[in-house]
């Protein structure tokens, strides 16, 4: 039986002037998958990554998220999609418990489901009693893990994460990949980047993206097999040294 | 002598509810030449550690020294003999990259010419761009552009705070290598990271977590210090095989690390046929056991459980 395809684009391109950021990039991401966006700095991930969030318009070819079309359905995708990076993630002056309804009823839950989903997130994440603590007093690992369960309280097709585990400690780092799993069998897709290639092999496959172009796509068994490499920090390095863009 | 020294250093902050101390009396020393680690995640007291040395913060207790300086009262000596890359881009945004270089070579009353064999290597990656705006530059030419203004009045002390947090795996290793020409030409380099692959890349470490060292030591050293048998599995579900793992009394930790997962036993018997042992009971097929050599971010991990 087929998967369901969750994202799927072809020949997908964006322009900025004589510069082309994402060069003709045609791939699909199934229902359920964790799918790893690898790519040097620079490579074009971000740029790809904002086309299928519905923040940037393609120049060229097609691409549909959670069944929406990214030329004249972005604000539908929007609302099928969670999003979350280290960069930005949640209001540090509002306490959790006001940081989860905020996103809640931005992404128009009833009250009555919010005041649900707080119950269960406050007690998945371990931080019943500490509803009240501002944001700002947690530490990093707590608020990553909490940022996440956040990008994805309105149950979305597919969740957007990047970078989301940059300068955690290895504990919470792998606490936070369990909570990755969890959702993944719970049917949402992971769509991740990351610097940290051991994070890449627990995907169940993953793209490198060089100078624009997806140059390899599989699972993380096959392209070391492929690329004769015991790790993916190997099967990466063969592909990013061909770059030749520099810098991001 | 030794090049760095670090007593009993404490630093705290003030809080909502009382102080949080970012650092709790730490101590160790680096030696001329060495390229010294100070590796841990967010918030372990890396940056204060770095300001405190580099004479820009205060510590509350304890001394310091840099090039037999003290932090306190020779403050202006230890300023001219060190080079600063702080984790923040903090160079002028809306100067050139030449301008910038040549700004703080005047500052250190020195000129691009007179030091530009220290730099050239580094600096050849950025000069066809010397005329645009620092702050039009991507990130990996900023960082290059902040090593070579660093480096231009040709200190003997380097402090890199996270150079490569958020480098892809490529460019970081560049950046290695550049670090190992530097040591070449005998500067002693303190680089803080919280890429636990990197230590293997220092001469020695210290890995920090909350504002407190967990283990100073050679890479190799900090290895030796690992006194149990560590286990590699693997299976056909690897997420169950984790949660039935995790699950038995007998089992200490067990952590993924890529496409296996890495055990360790409260005691020391038995432990393979007890792991073959869950995957029958729980029927995951093609299960693959062997001891493995730890590396440091299984060490890291045990001495935070400590």
């Amino acid at each position: 039986m087929e998967k369901e395809n969750v994202i799927v684009t072809h020949e997908l391109t964006k322009r900025f002037g004589d510069f082309t950021a994402v060069d003709n990039v045609s791939f699909a991401v199934q229902k359920g998958e964790i799918f790893g966006f690898i790519g040097a700095n620079g490579a074009g991930k971000t740029t790809a990554m904002r086309m299928l969030c519905g923040l940037s318009l393609p120049s060229s070819g097609t691409a549909t998220v959670a069944g929406f079309d990214v030329y004249k359905q972005n604000e539908q995708i929007k609302k099928h999609i969670g999003y979350m990076s280290q960069k930005f993630s949640l209001y540090e002056d509002l306490t959790i418990r006001e940081n989860i309804r905020f996103y809640a009823g931005i992404y128009g839950l009833r009250d009555e489901r919010i005041r649900e989903k707080t119950d269960l997130l406050l007690q998945q994440l371990h931080m019943k009693g500490a509803e009240r603590t501002l944001v700002r007093a947690l530490p990093l690992g707590w608020k990553q893990k909490l940022a996440f369960s956040i990008a994805i309280v309105h149950d979305p097709a597919i969740v957007f994460l990047d970078e989301p585990t940059g300068g955690v400690d290895p504990i919470t780092r792998r606490e936070f990949w369990s909570l990755i799993y969890e959702a993944a069998g719970r049917g949402i897709t992971i769509f991740v980047t990351t610097h940290y290639m051991d994070e890449a092999e627990y995907c169940n496959r993953v793209s490198i993206m060089v100078d624009g172009r997806i140059d390899a796509l599989d699972s993380p068994a096959n392209l070391m097999q492929q690329y004769a490499s015991a790790s993916m920090d190997g099967v990466f390095l063969q592909l990013a040294r061909k770059a030749k863009r520099s810098g991001d | 002598m030794k090049t760095v020294t670090i007593e009993h250093i404490v630093k705290t902050y003030p809080a909502e509810h009382g102080t949080v101390e970012a650092l709790k009396g730490i101590s160790f020393e680096i030696d001329q030449g060495e390229v010294f680690g100070l590796i841990g995640p967010d918030g372990a007291g890396k940056t204060s550690l770095f300001r405190i040395l580099t004479t820009l913060l205060l510590a509350n207790s304890g001394n310091a020294t840099v090039n037999g300086f003290d932090v306190v009262k020779d403050y202006k000596s230890i300023r001219n003999c060190i080079g600063y890359m702080p984790g923040k881009f903090s160079l002028y945004q809306d100067l050139s990259v030449q301008e910038n270089l040549e700004f703080f070579a005047t500052i250190f009353n020195t000129s691009i010419r007179q030091n530009y064999g220290l730099i050239k290597e580094i600096y050849e990656q950025i000069e066809p761009f010397k005329t645009r705006k620092a702050g039009q530059l991507s990130g990996g030419m900023k960082q290059k552009l902040a090593l070579c203004c660093a480096l231009i009045h040709k200190p003997t002390v380097l402090f890199l705070d996270e150079p490569t947090t958020g480098v892809d795996a490529v460019s970081r290793r560049e950046f290695w290598e550049m670090l190992h020409r530097l040591k070449v030409q005998g500067i002693t380099i303190l680089v803080s990271t919280p890429y636990m692959d990197e230590a293997s890349l220092c001469d020695r470490v210290a890995l920090i977590q909350k504002g407190g060292l967990l283990s100073v030591n050679t890479p190799k050293g900090i290895i030796s210090e690992f006194k149990k048998t560590l286990w590699s599995v693997s299976a056909d579900d690897m997420f169950g095989f984790m949660k039935a793992i995790k699950k038995d009394p007998g089992v200490e930790s067990c952590y993924p690390f890529g496409q296996v997962h890495h055990v360790v036993f409260k005691t020391e018997e038995n432990s393979e046929a007890w792991l073959q042992q869950i995957a029958v009971q729980n029927n995951y097929n093609k299960a693959a056991i062997k001891v493995i050599e730890p590396n440091i971010e299984d060490c890291f991990m045990a001495l935070m459980q400590d």
